[in-house]
């Protein structure tokens, strides 16, 4: 834990985005993670989509478990309410946030022992109830902050820093995440920027459960030879289907690639996101096609990253539950209780 | 006839059903219960049941008290048995002078009868097949061609059953007349064919009054809707079950907004209770009313949670409807086995509120007061019901509630009060009672947020290992809980008629067979007062009632006497002074138990010590 304050004074040039904040106002603490650690990149990554996004920072809900990854909601959205909850539950506890007040962001931060281990279930059942969140692993498939041991989705055969094999299978969180019926579905790599911080917007306008499955190295205890989530392993081995702009409002972002490889999709809030194709025949709106095509990958032993899936017209918990548009939390008395009158009625048919 | 006098009883005796369950008696049974109530004579009826959904036996009591005694009273009178698979037990369970009702269509040995009891067959088999030739039918009709023998035997006013059947089928003609026919069927054969009534009767009296017929779970259902909860995250387990599904049904008929139908509320099934406890707590930081309903096994997976909404100062309610533990213990029998597990819950120092409703009227209050103490104290608050209130009709007064009352809030910092540039600690005692100001996520663009955890920080919500800090904000834990003390409901006493000695405490299910037994008490000459606690932390009346008392008897429903644990470690107070009075057998406590325990403990104390009497 550092203990040195962010200083708040920043260059009176920094640019503006849409409300008037600058990149400084979507910045948390000083981060506590080991210098290099994957998981910064991440953050950037957040700040920067936030930033783009023109976000109310205190609009949007940080909630996360245990571990580093869950610690980094600290390091940036200062002005956001956080919430380090408790080893493998971030799920359920961004799930009742989001019943309570329908009308904030909720991102969800986890890692790959919070989510694939201790959490597996809450992970699964979140999904599979359509919680409109922003669902970001942070992977790095080891036990940082009690050094070093492996998670769920260490490769088999792939090996600790201590040298000891893993024999068990890994769980990829994205085939799994593509089976419960996440209505948006993305991997990517802390150090590929370019490719994150569009997802991550994406993500956020999406309305439905979003999960990103983010290979990040552990630079202390998972960036060795013989690990299959080190910086040089997944550069070799990343094959991305494609890259995405989002378009919010009226400020388009160009895309200057042969309209022949861009597919743009609209969202249900009206954002678009334009995929740039570099893999010709990839269909993000095919949950089948999706799994074939990361089942095929992953027996090349190929990681594959990009938006693999997207329900531009998914529904949320909301949505299923059929809740008032106004916030739950901010019912009072005169909507939520019955009164006298009725209790009166309700004694007279127990006699 | 019997060689023992046939119990003669006029409005006073118990009546239990031996069925099978999945057999369709259960509503029958609980008719024959509400056609006694109406006739203005009290029941308190309970059902004996299996943890299992067809073919295992399950009972139904039915205590007739004119006198108003809810509580189990031990002993039947008459047994209906419709079951062979308990013949034998249920048989040897009558009282001596008893009556045994059973189907008579086929004949029985002598052997399999007993020579004190008055013994009553009616060929309800034989009498159903030649009337109905559907299965289905014949099943369901042999329990009404009962009742309606029944009704004959006691004497009861067929036509109050009668109406009771048109209110259940209103609109549902062919249901209702098909009814009304199997009742005459079966009274009629009785009348004709045996002597009419017996020596239990029905008379009609005045004694129910305006009280309701209600489940407690039903009852904390619908106090968690007028308290004003919105989200309930739940996972099936019994007996609390019914909480949540009544808390659908409630929602479904006064929570939609008339013109939208949309709902005021979300009603989660989670995979586990972690789930249920992690979408409450999540729900609650956020600013919504939200509880769970669970028992003793969901409480042990939620500890953790718990832990949390102490530490980090997060509201939750959490209903307990108590079972028979440990583990799996036994899922369908009542306890009141959770008050240690729940006033302690989790790891590290942690001290939660715990309510003890006597009754389903007390459940309906104690539940809405939850969500108002909940966000109040900013803590979890559990409503410590049973299986035995929870999932029994229980006759109680009709429920209240005042037009004019607001939910208490609690202490929450709005967008204007931090314009004012008001000091926003999340943890900071600005009060003086150890309760701090909270900010619902998205009050302001950049006063109030702050980052919640599990783990240590100052009175900022600063992270901090230092142990100054920690010690710190744990006191002012321990002072919250000090001022939870005046919040809660405060204990319940009642004087003997004579100064005493002796008190006695109890709590909830108990409170109706500890108001007979000292009637019971009286008689033999025991003077005693009672206090019933109704939440903990205990107020300081209780160290007063133990201070004023030499003997204090403490009579609850687990082994472990764990409210004496509780009072002793936390009051300070000898051991020797508290006596306790157990039972859990799984069978709700009796007045008879308590009577005797006590009354034994007392006959005890009152023999003159040897050395007094020799000096």
């Amino acid at each position: 834990m550092t203990y040195i304050a962010k200083p708040k004074f920043h260059h009176p040039g920094l640019k503006k985005n849409e409300l008037g904040y600058t990149h400084r106002d979507y910045e948390g603490k000083i981060s506590t993670l080991c210098a290099g650690c994957g998981h910064d990149s991440i953050t950037a990554s957040i700040i920067e989509a936030c930033y783009e996004l023109s976000i109310e920072p205190h609009r949007v809900a940080k909630i996360s478990g245990i571990g580093c990854s869950s610690k980094t909601p600290d390091y940036f959205l200062g002005n956001s309410h956080g919430f380090n909850s408790v080893h493998g539950r971030m799920p359920s506890v961004l799930t009742g946030a989001n019943l309570a007040n329908r009308d904030l962001i909720y991102l969800g931060v986890s890692g790959d022992g919070d989510s694939a281990s201790i959490g597996f279930g809450q992970f699964a059942h979140s999904i599979r109830r359509g919680v409109n969140m922003t669902y970001i692993v942070e992977n790095n498939g080891v036990y940082g902050l009690t050094k070093g041991q492996f998670s769920a989705t260490a490769d088999r055969g792939s090996k600790s820093k201590k040298g000891v094999t893993n024999t068990d299978n890994a769980i990829d969180l994205v085939a799994i995440a593509l089976q419960l019926g996440a209505t948006f579905v993305a991997r990517s790599f802390s150090g590929d920027k370019d490719q994150l911080v569009p997802l991550i917007a994406a993500a956020i306008r999406h309305k439905g459960s979003s999960f990103i499955d983010v290979i990040s190295p552990c630079i202390a205890f998972n960036n060795h030879a013989g690990s299959t989530k080190s910086f040089d392993y997944v550069r070799e081995h990343n094959d991305a289907v494609n890259r995405l702009d989002v378009l919010v409002g009226r400020d388009p972002i160009a895309v200057d690639y042969a309209p022949g490889t861009v597919q743009v999709v609209e969202q249900h809030d009206g954002s678009k996101i334009a995929l740039r194709k570099i893999d010709a025949d990839y269909d993000p709106h095919d949950r089948l096609g999706a799994q074939t095509f990361l089942a095929r990958h992953a027996a090349k032993g190929q990681i594959v990253t990009g938006l693999l899936y997207v329900d531009p017209d998914a529904e949320d918990l909301h949505a299923h539950l059929n809740t008032v548009e106004t916030p739950l939390n901010t019912l009072e008395a005169d909507t939520l209780c019955p009164g006298s009158a009725v209790l009166d009625k309700i004694n007279a048919s127990l006699r | 006839m019997p060689d023992k006098k046939p119990i003669s009883s006029v409005n006073d005796f118990v009546v239990r059903f031996a069925n099978v369950n999945g057999s369709g008696s259960a509503s029958a049974n609980e008719m024959f219960a509400r056609a006694i109530l109406r006739h203005g004579v009290p029941v308190s009826p309970r059902n004996i049941f299996p943890s299992n959904i067809q073919g295992l036996p399950t009972w139904y009591e039915v205590r007739v008290t004119e006198a108003g005694h809810l509580g189990a009273r031990g002993g039947v009178d008459m047994m209906v048995a419709m079951n062979p698979q308990t013949w034998d037990k249920d048989v040897a369970g009558i009282e001596p002078g008893g009556y045994l009702f059973y189907d008579s269509t086929k004949p029985m040995p002598s052997t399999k009868f007993r020579d004190d009891i008055t013994v009553i067959g009616v060929p309800l088999t034989a009498i159903t097949n030649s009337t109905y030739t559907d299965p289905r039918q014949r099943q369901l009709f042999k329990n009404i061609i009962y009742l309606g023998a029944l009704s004959a035997l006691l004497e009861m006013d067929p036509k109050l059953i009668e109406q009771l059947i048109g209110e259940q089928y209103k609109g549902k003609e062919k249901l209702l007349s098909s009814n009304v026919h199997a009742l005459h069927l079966g009274r009629d054969w009785a009348l004709q064919n045996l002597k009419c009534p017996i020596g239990l009767r029905v008379k009609k009296s005045d004694k129910v009054g305006d009280r309701i017929f209600i489940e407690g779970n039903s009852a904390a259902a619908l106090g968690a809707v007028y308290g004003g909860a919105t989200v309930c995250a739940w996972y099936p387990i019994t007996p609390s079950s019914s909480v949540a599904e009544a808390f659908t049904a409630h929602c479904k008929k006064y929570r939609h907004d008339p013109e939208t139908g949309k709902a005021k509320y979300a009603i989660v099934q989670g995979e586990d209770e972690l789930a249920s406890i992690g979408i409450v707590i999540g729900a609650s930081w956020n600013g919504a009313r939200a509880f769970t309903a669970t028992s003793g096994p969901g409480i042990s997976l939620m500890t953790e949670f718990i832990g949390l909404s102490y530490f980090a100062e997060i509201p939750a309610v959490i209903m307990n409807i108590q079972r028979a533990g440990p583990s799996t213990g036994m899922p369908t029998r009542t306890q009141q086995c959770d008050i240690i597990a729940c006033a302690y819950a989790s790891h590290g120092d942690t001290k939660h509120v715990l309510l003890f409703p006597e009754d389903p009227a007390e459940a309906f209050e104690f539940a809405a007061a939850a969500f108002d103490l909940a966000e109040r104290l900013q803590t979890t608050i559990f409503l410590m019901l049973d299986l035995d209130i929870g999932m029994n009709h229980r006759l109680c007064r009709p429920l209240k509630w005042d037009d004019a009352r607001q939910y208490d809030r609690g202490k929450v910092m709005t967008a204007e009060m931090l314009e004012e540039g008001r000091d926003f600690g999340r943890y900071l005692d600005v009060d003086g009672d150890g309760i701090p100001y909270r900010t619902y996520p998205g009050t302001h663009p950049t006063k109030g947020s702050y980052f919640t955890r599990g783990t240590s920080r100052d009175r900022y919500a600063r992270y901090s290992e230092e142990g100054t800090v920690y010690a710190d904000n744990m006191q002012r834990l321990v002072r919250k809980f000090e001022t939870a003390q005046d919040l809660v409901p405060r204990p319940l006493q009642a004087n003997a008629e004579r100064p005493t000695k002796y008190g006695v405490i109890y709590f909830g299910s108990t409170s109706p067979a500890m108001d007979e037994a000292i009637g019971m008490l009286e008689a033999r000459g025991h003077q005693l007062d009672r206090l019933r606690i109704r939440a903990f932390p205990f107020h300081s009346s209780v160290a007063s009632f133990l201070a004023e008392h030499d003997f204090v008897y403490v009579v609850e429903q687990n082994r472990d006497s764990q409210l004496r644990q509780l009072i002793v470690n936390e009051n300070g107070i000898d051991p020797v002074r508290l006596v306790p009075i157990v039972h859990y057998d799984g069978t709700p406590i009796t007045a008879r138990l308590i009577a005797k325990a006590i009354g034994d403990h007392q006959d005890h104390l009152k023999v003159t010590p040897l050395r007094k009497a020799v000096s």
